[in-house]
């Protein structure tokens, strides 16, 4: 095996937390190396460019690494679970791949214990992140409009995207049943911004910007941090991370891009992984001193999986949507954010808004669910569908529960042999209820609207984007795998910053929030360098 | 080998008929069938990683027809395909999802559809700004956030 020389700070992952944590600690001077199984990505290649455009969501573009099956993905065995996980392996991560809706958690998220009764607490409270989400946006690069009372105050440095065809049809809706409605904020840039050019509204955002008016870290982040001095190494699987007698991380081995074993020493060892990434590298780390995985003496490695169970309805409307011709999400709603008893659960759930879909997608979701039919009628129906589409998708708040759970598959192993991450998963009672909730609501929003031919996903079955929960963040050990400013209880140069760590889910696309938690770490970090690992 | 000799002559045969099962040409809305050659081709030339869930379910059709599907007649092939349509599973959902990719990005199925033929880079769209006084109740409703304590 092949040994590096050493490194100040090793990072594992390059996407949305580990883009964030390598910009924040760059100015300390430290040595800092990141290392990504994945590479740079090309934005020449991404399928907006081609006229093959959405046939490219069904094989090399899905979201599905399973499906997707580049070199650079693991699979994961997610058989046992009604959600699959989605996620994207590159240098920026599934921020290449993501719908770029960028609401954040609320305050009222982190004490669910204390207003519900539910969950736990988080050992830290929204106020802690405001500094680092403020920065975090400005980073990113967010368009929005300040001032949404249902949502936390934000200051977009970019205005709103504009409401087109889907986002009047959506507003006049919400206004006749007298429920909240905001425009969203989103890391699509509307104007120029810091080197990216605006959006011209190529379609879909999920898969990639050509335009890179979506914010990735490939095109945020990391050009500030590898210019403030890290480095950068791409194509470099770790396969786990080493202990001394010590019990601290000594460093990690990794797989090259010519699949050659290597080991890279470290003083501190930041892991980047996200929630399904990050337990199956801890829970791989076996030693004596370790046997159950790394940093695993709770048992929680892997364990509180929370996915956000997406209930999607969707229907058709006289009047033309924006179709694939705009950003996919331009509105959200928080009405139904907030516990209230008399609807049977506790917590709640964000609304997402589509504004629709393009031809190719259209006919093959709409043949699947039974509406466009084969033969002579075909015709008369896609025009009436296509084009014509609104959705609505609740995010539903998943509670932490045990049983779900990262686990390492006995059988199923990476192209470099690693074990790969099994996924446990049943949608909770409460979430189900939750989602029942949704689905009505939706329906009511869809017909105030004047939509047709009404469908459900229920859950969104390739919906597992959101992968929080597997390495929760706490201030008692017995209960929690780090502490309340990412370290690791059980080997004090071992850190954690994406989505495993929170405690809770909220009923929100998390990026926004893991961002802002991975740049408080690295802030905590450099506060307390003289005695990090007390 | 190129995809397209990936599939047999009766397999081809059998695609191009289901496909214009699918989506027949029409005269209506002057658009070919996806029987059309050129959209054949193009489903031959991309079936890439689909060939063999394509090639399964053409299998399958093969089985449940029990001779080329153009042989049967009109009743019996309607009945053959709504049986393929419950029993074919993800090789069936594959080759109809390839007949409807393969169509609906053909000239002149799109220029029928009043779509532009193009990819969406690097032109783009342009959007409606809209009038944001539709926020109005909203911002009159106000309502506040939930406390954390």
């Amino acid at each position: 095996m092949n040994k590096h020389g050493p490194v100040d700070v090793l990072i594992i992952g390059a996407g949305a937390s580990g883009a964030a944590v390598a910009w924040s600690l760059a100015d300390t001077k430290m040595h800092i190396l990141c290392l990504d199984q994945g590479g740079w990505m090309n934005q020449s290649d991404y399928p907006s460019t081609g006229r093959d455009w959405e046939a490219k969501f069904y094989g090399d573009w899905s979201t599905s690494p399973n499906i997707r099956g580049r070199p650079e993905d693991y699979p994961i065995n997610d058989d046992n679970s009604p959600i699959k996980v989605v996620n994207f392996n590159a240098v920026g991560g599934s921020t290449v791949m993501y719908t770029a809706h960028w609401p954040r958690l609320h305050p009222s998220d982190f004490k669910v214990k204390t207003l519900d009764g539910v969950a736990d607490d988080w050992p830290i409270d929204y106020d802690a992140l405001t500094p680092f989400f403020e920065e975090n946006d400005r980073m990113m690069g967010v368009s929005g409009m300040s001032g949404d009372p249902l949502s936390p105050l934000t200051h977009p440095p970019m205005p709103a995207q504009p409401l087109g065809l889907s986002g009047p049809l959506i507003g006049n809706a919400m206004n006749k049943l007298g429920w909240h409605w905001w425009p969203s904020d989103t890391t699509v840039a509307t104007m120029d911004y810091e080197g990216r050019a605006r959006c011209i509204n190529l379609g879909h955002c999920t898969p990639a910007c050509a335009q890179g008016a979506k914010a990735s870290t490939d095109i945020t982040y990391w050009p500030h941090a590898i210019r403030a001095g890290v480095e950068l190494r791409t194509h470099c699987r770790v396969r786990e991370i080493l202990t001394n007698e010590d019990g601290m991380a000594s460093g990690v081995v990794y797989y090259d891009k010519d699949g050659v074993e290597q080991f890279q020493p470290a003083e501190v060892v930041i892991i980047a992984c996200n929630g399904v990434g990050t337990p199956r590298l801890l829970l791989n780390s076996v030693s004596g001193r370790f046997p159950n995985g790394l940093a695993n003496s709770s048992g929680l490695v892997g364990k509180n999986l929370m996915f956000h169970p997406y209930a999607q309805i969707y229907g058709f409307v006289k009047e033309p949507t924006d179709s694939n011709r705009a950003p996919p999400t331009c509105l959200w709603s928080k009405e139904f954010y907030d516990t209230d008893l008399s609807r049977g659960f506790v917590r709640g759930y964000g609304i997402q808004f589509g504004r629709g879909a393009g031809p190719v997608f259209e006919a093959v979701a709409s043949e699947q669910k039974g509406i466009l039919p084969w033969g002579a009628d075909h015709h008369r129906v896609f025009r009436k569908l296509n084009g014509h589409r609104l959705a609505v998708s609740a995010i539903c708040e998943d509670l932490p529960e045990e049983h779900n759970r990262v686990t390492l598959d006995p059988v199923l192993k990476d192209g470099h042999g690693i074990p790969a991450p099994k996924i446990d998963y049943t949608i909770g009672a409460n979430s189900r209820k939750m989602m029942d909730h949704g689905l009505a609501r939706g329906r009511e929003i869809l017909e105030a609207a004047g939509a047709t031919d009404i469908c459900i996903n229920d859950p969104i079955p390739w919906g597992g984007w959101h992968l929080l929960g597997t390495a929760r963040m706490g201030t008692d050990p017995s209960r929690s795998v780090v502490n309340e400013w990412g370290r690791s209880h059980d080997v004090k140069n071992l850190f954690i910053v994406d989505g495993s760590v929170f405690v809770t889910s909220g009923g929100v696309n998390p990026t926004s929030t893991i961002q802002a938690i991975a740049l408080y770490v690295a802030d905590q970090m450099k506060q307390r360098l003289a005695n990090l690992f007390d | 080998m190129s995809d397209a000799f990936k599939l047999t002559s009766t397999q081809r045969d059998d695609l191009r008929t289901v496909a214009a099962m699918i989506i027949p040409a029409s005269d209506e809305y002057k658009v070919p069938g996806a029987d059309d050659s050129a959209i054949q081709a193009d489903m031959l030339a991309t079936l890439g990683r689909d060939t063999a869930l394509v090639r399964q379910a053409l299998d399958h059709l093969a089985r449940l027809a029990g001779r080329p599907l153009a042989q049967l007649d009109a009743a019996k092939r309607e009945a053959v395909a709504t049986e393929f349509r419950a029993t074919g599973g993800a090789a069936a959902a594959t080759l109809v999802r390839v007949v409807l990719q393969c169509y609906y990005r053909n000239d002149r199925v799109l220029r029928s559809l009043g779509l532009e033929l193009r990819a969406p880079f690097p032109k783009g769209y342009t959007l409606n700004e809209g009038d944001w006084a539709l926020l109005d109740p909203v911002r009159a409703r106000a309502g506040t956030l939930r406390r954390a304590q």
